[in-house]
């Protein structure tokens, strides 16, 4: 196979640093759920608060590690990894804009409109 | 006799075939083009899941309080710990498949067994799991009263705290019966009835003056709306309709159905895709017994179900985000 390169030792010692990130960036998205610091809470960056912002760059933190660590990304050819990942991030990117920008639509219409929806 | 000619003239140029030019195997890279397409359908339910939140901005249901069972702890509020529970279990399970794929690049069979046999066993328990949610989040907790646009309407006490309708709910005299198929109008039939009918709980309402009834309105600390007891007797005899205990695909006693709704689809979507795993990850663990693997002097199959596997935990990753934590 194209990668038996890495000796054994390097190769499981990488595993468990990755699997050493995921568990504290988990604890850490958990206990900043349960206390939800005002400060944060409070700060508002593009229409949202910046708790939201630091749960998203966290779990986006995440799944680089899942993807290049554990699926072995990192080992894959170049072309490889821009077909499967540009493709994604930018279909999903277009995706979550249409989507949101609709969303936010719907609710001016509902919240501004002549019609009450609270009855 | 050759049919066809053997020589090109593009031997040894670039174009002229044999290049594998992304250096994956057929079924590894098919494997990413699957799992590409699969990603982008789960993002399509996330992205629906963002729409229908921005739609109801100030009234989604706060994770925190929906979410807040613990196995044998009963009455302990113990809001997202299983979840981070049940997240830890996958991403274990991930770390010990990917054990298995790299004892499979040095074709040691013992220890790809055992490192499978422990991400079954993983995803087994994630299941479960998410199965016991499943059960917890249809039942519900408190109950509430449906108004006519829809909304719901829950009870606080004077703390703020809320209370369950069974608590307080006054018992009439009712002598209505759950309709089945074989009365009243052929085909028309109920799954089941609530507990209490209205006048039950607005009697019980009327008769505890500490009680205080909670709109899904969010205030802007992110807190759900408390109204006064005038304004929340007022509401109660104007607009509610109906009690709902637990929540299905038409009503929710946790706010919105439409959270319910996603909420089934998108981690009964996923489960869908664990269980999947689990079955595909028993077939190989069968094989790599059976020595397969051993004798094909390549585990390339252990590495492919590894993608699929690693990709299961990739989607909750998401999920865990955008139904418990944001």
């Amino acid at each position: 196979m194209a990668h038996e390169t890495s000796n054994h030792g390097s190769a499981t010692k990488r595993i468990w640093t990755v699997f050493a990130i995921l568990s504290v960036v988990t604890i850490v998205e958990v206990f900043l759920g349960i206390v939800r610091p005002e400060f944060l809470v409070e700060t508002h960056l593009f229409r949202m608060h910046l708790l939201n912002w630091v749960f998203i760059v966290l779990t986006l933190y995440k799944a680089y590690y899942i993807t290049w660590a554990f699926m072995h990304m990192e080992q894959e050819t170049k072309g490889l990894r821009r077909a499967v990942v540009w493709t994604g991030i930018f279909l999903v990117c277009y995706l979550i804009f249409i989507l949101l920008t609709e969303g936010d639509y719907i609710f001016d219409v509902y919240h501004d409109g002549y019609i009450s929806w609270d009855f | 006799m050759d049919a066809t000619a053997v020589t090109t003239g593009t031997e040894g140029k670039i174009w002229g075939g044999d290049n594998e030019p992304l250096k994956a195997s057929y079924g590894k890279m098919m494997m990413w083009f699957f799992i590409l397409s699969d990603a982008l359908t789960f993002s399509g339910f996330l992205a629906a899941y963002g729409f229908s939140r921005f739609k109801f901005v100030n009234q989604w249901p706060i994770a925190d309080e929906v979410f807040t069972h613990f196995p044998f702890l009963h009455g302990v509020d113990a809001p997202m710990y299983y979840v981070a529970l049940m997240t830890f279990i996958l991403i274990f399970s991930s770390v010990t498949m990917v054990l298995a794929v790299d004892a499979g690049h040095h074709m040691k069979k013992n220890k790809v067994i055992w490192y499978m046999f422990f991400t079954i066993i993983g995803g087994v328990i994630f299941v479960g799991s998410q199965a016991w949610e499943w059960s917890n989040f249809i039942s519900g907790e408190f109950g509430a009263v449906e108004t006519k646009g829809g909304k719901i309407l829950q009870f606080v006490n004077a703390e703020g705290e809320q209370v369950a309708i069974e608590s307080f709910a006054a018992s009439l005299p009712n002598d209505r019966t759950r309709l089945t198929r074989n009365e009243a109008l052929w085909y028309e039939s109920e799954s089941s009835m609530p507990d209490y009918d209205l006048a039950e709980v607005v009697e019980g309402f009327k008769a505890n003056p500490d009680l205080l009834i909670r709109t899904q309105i969010l205030t802007e600390s992110g807190e759900k709306t408390i109204l006064s007891r005038e304004a929340s007797l007022a509401k109660l005899e104007s607009d509610a309709v109906g009690v709902v205990q637990g929540a299905n695909l038409v009503h929710n006693e946790y706010g919105p159905p439409l959270f319910a709704d996603f909420f089934f689809f998108i981690t009964g979507f996923h489960g869908f895709h664990v269980f999947s795993g689990v079955i595909i990850n028993i077939i190989i663990f069968i094989n790599v017994i059976l020595g397969t693997y051993e004798r094909r002097g390549s585990y390339e199959m252990v590495e492919k179900v590894g993608l699929y596997w690693h990709f299961v935990d990739l989607v909750w990753v998401f999920v865990f985000t955008f139904f418990y934590l944001v």
